[in-house]
């Protein structure tokens, strides 16, 4: 199903004609609150149900499915100003196996609300990795609201990056809660950059309740003018054979403000969790041998800061 | 094309010009209210492979810092002058513009940043070919390194040869070599040296930072610093020996006797 003019021009800005023009790759992509091109594959059932700021989605992976090419997902709006919800349900069938690519596409916003919040159940041996991809206006005119509670079931694994790719942060507020069972695997990344009056807000939670779950909450964050980022990480860890690090790096430059809070809990003493945060300005000795090949501060700042959020 | 046709036996030529590239004037600099160099002065001929050669916390990566304008060490008295012009005030990029360059006796680590993008970062429009070859004049496989990054995930022995094949690429007029020999393992050593011979054999300025006995055989004219002062200076096999001989015995090293002062 497509709605030519505005899934070509989501598909153009997120770069995914190749995804969306693919028969074996399946896709949605939502304007607002209306599937404007969508392709299904066997072992996924997808429902849309629309609603005046958006949808809700209910996406089920079939038990033992396993989709071969990454979903692409598409949530744009190409007005300056909106609400877009979208309540997600998405339930991944026990042995299944699926990545999706979700691409929140914003390249005019000026007063733009993009919330999301998910509910999100990973069967038994099933894994899952969502990539969610920012492009954004440079006006900063955004608030960017996701939510998710994830629960993986024995030997079950997640991973999630957020990664802006383009444009200005606005306000972003990311808040992720995953509980593990048994042997699961949690890997959380969020990699982000801001400036001018940015403000960058990180809550992620992963509880290691099952024994021998794995978690690792990895944030990478850059501010530079007035911007502003607050990561809080926590993990927390209450069963035996649990083991997980939490890891964030902020780099600060002119007026930015970073504040990290990595929490750790254990109240098992066979598990075991660490932590570690360095926040602070760009490394001296990174900057002067970049300079010590003829780059200017900047440039060498920038270079640093581009592989940092890589 | 990089550096192609040369390698130890380049490292044998004997010059018989001698040009000087950088010279340094009465240079002397403090750091927390210590003297660490004490009004050096001496002339580094364009072309040639120098070494300056002392025991530790003699002054020698000191000497190379503030050579290259690193961040707290530019506050000097005296004066360097590239090519006859001061650069005393310059930044460390506007240093490196001019030509000069540095590599660390441990280089930094780089979280995600592509081994492609910092050997080429030095090298305006540098393609894959000149990065690719100035891996392997290194001894680093472009199949097996090109798509990592400069991070912790390689040991400091392959980010001492990521940083020389940068520097190979930037093609410096002089190139500040802090322990060069620093984390790498025999079997590189010689590919270190033959990068320096490359380098050299260019028509690069080589300064060899080292109290390696072998680093400063590959040299051919060397200062011996102690204390922030030099002590001698010559062809480098009579630094050798003077090294060899005077300062490995000695019992007081970096603070010498009036009677062992220059």
């Amino acid at each position: 199903m497509t709605d030519e003019q505005p899934a070509r021009q989501l598909a153009d800005i997120a770069s995914i004609h190749a995804a969306v023009g693919d028969e074996d790759t399946a896709h949605l992509l939502i304007g607002l609150n209306e599937v404007v091109s969508s392709r299904a594959v066997a072992g996924l059932d997808v429902d849309v149900e629309s609603h005046d700021e958006g949808v809700r989605l209910r996406i089920v992976v079939a038990d033992g499915a396993v989709i071969a090419k990454p979903v692409h997902m598409c949530f744009g709006l190409l007005q300056q100003a909106g609400i877009q919800r979208i309540d997600l349900d998405f339930a991944v069938g026990s042995g299944a196996k699926i990545d999706v690519i979700a691409h929140c596409v914003f390249p005019n916003a000026t007063d733009i609300q993009h919330l999301m919040n998910a509910d999100i159940r990973i069967g038994a041996g099933a894994r899952y990795s969502y990539f969610e991809r920012h492009i954004h206006s440079d006006a900063g005119g955004l608030l960017v609201v996701p939510k998710a509670k994830v629960t993986l079931a024995e030997d079950a694994r997640f991973r999630t990056d957020f990664e802006l790719v383009e444009g200005r942060v606005g306000t972003l507020k990311i808040d992720y809660e995953t509980t593990c069972g048994p042997r699961s695997v949690l890997e959380m990344t969020a990699k982000v950059a801001g400036r001018g009056d940015d403000k960058i807000d990180i809550r992620e939670t992963g509880h290691l309740t099952g024994e021998d779950a794995r978690g690792a909450l990895t944030s990478r964050v850059a501010v530079r003018d007035d911007a502003r980022a607050d990561v809080y990480n926590k993990l927390t860890a209450t069963a035996a054979g649990a083991r997980g690090h939490v890891d964030c790096k902020e780099i600060i430059t002119d007026r930015g403000i970073a504040n990290a809070v990595p929490i750790v809990e254990v109240s098992h003493p066979k598990a075991h969790v660490t932590h570690e945060a360095a926040l602070g300005s760009v490394d001296s000795k990174q900057l002067q041998t970049l300079m010590a090949r003829g780059l200017t501060e900047d440039a060498a700042g920038d270079l640093i800061i581009a592989g940092l959020l890589s | 094309m990089l550096y192609r046709d040369a390698g130890r036996d380049a490292m044998m030529i004997h010059r018989t010009e001698r040009m000087s590239l950088l010279d340094v004037d009465n240079l002397s600099l403090s750091l927390d209210g210590s003297a660490i160099l004490n009004g050096l002065s001496f002339d580094l001929w364009e072309g040639y492979v120098h070494a300056i050669v002392g025991p530790n916390g003699a002054g020698k990566s000191t000497l190379a810092f503030a050579l290259m304008g690193l961040d707290g060490y530019r506050h000097i008295d005296g004066d360097i002058r590239l090519d006859g012009e001061s650069i005393r005030g310059l930044s460390v990029d506007e240093r490196a513009r001019r030509g000069m360059t540095l590599g660390w006796q441990e280089p930094a680590r780089f979280e995600g940043l592509p081994l492609r993008r910092f050997i080429a970062c030095g090298a305006d429009g540098a393609d894959d070919e000149t990065i690719t070859e100035a891996m392997q004049q290194v001894g680093l496989d472009p199949a097996r390194y090109l798509g990592r990054a400069v991070d912790t995930t390689l040991s400091g022995g392959e980010r001492k040869k990521v940083e020389l094949a940068s520097i190979l690429a930037m093609r410096p007029r002089l190139v500040l070599l802090d322990e060069p020999d620093s984390g790498i393992d025999v079997d590189s050593l010689h590919r270190i040296h033959d990068a320096i011979g490359l380098l050299r054999d260019a028509g690069t300025t080589v300064v060899l930072i080292t109290h390696s006995m072998e680093v400063l055989g590959w040299a051919q004219h060397a200062f011996l610093i102690c204390c922030g002062n030099i002590v001698d200076k010559g062809p480098s096999d009579e630094i050798v020996r003077y090294f060899r001989n005077k300062c490995i015995p000695c019992d007081h090293k970096n603070a010498p006797t009036l009677a062992e002062m220059p």
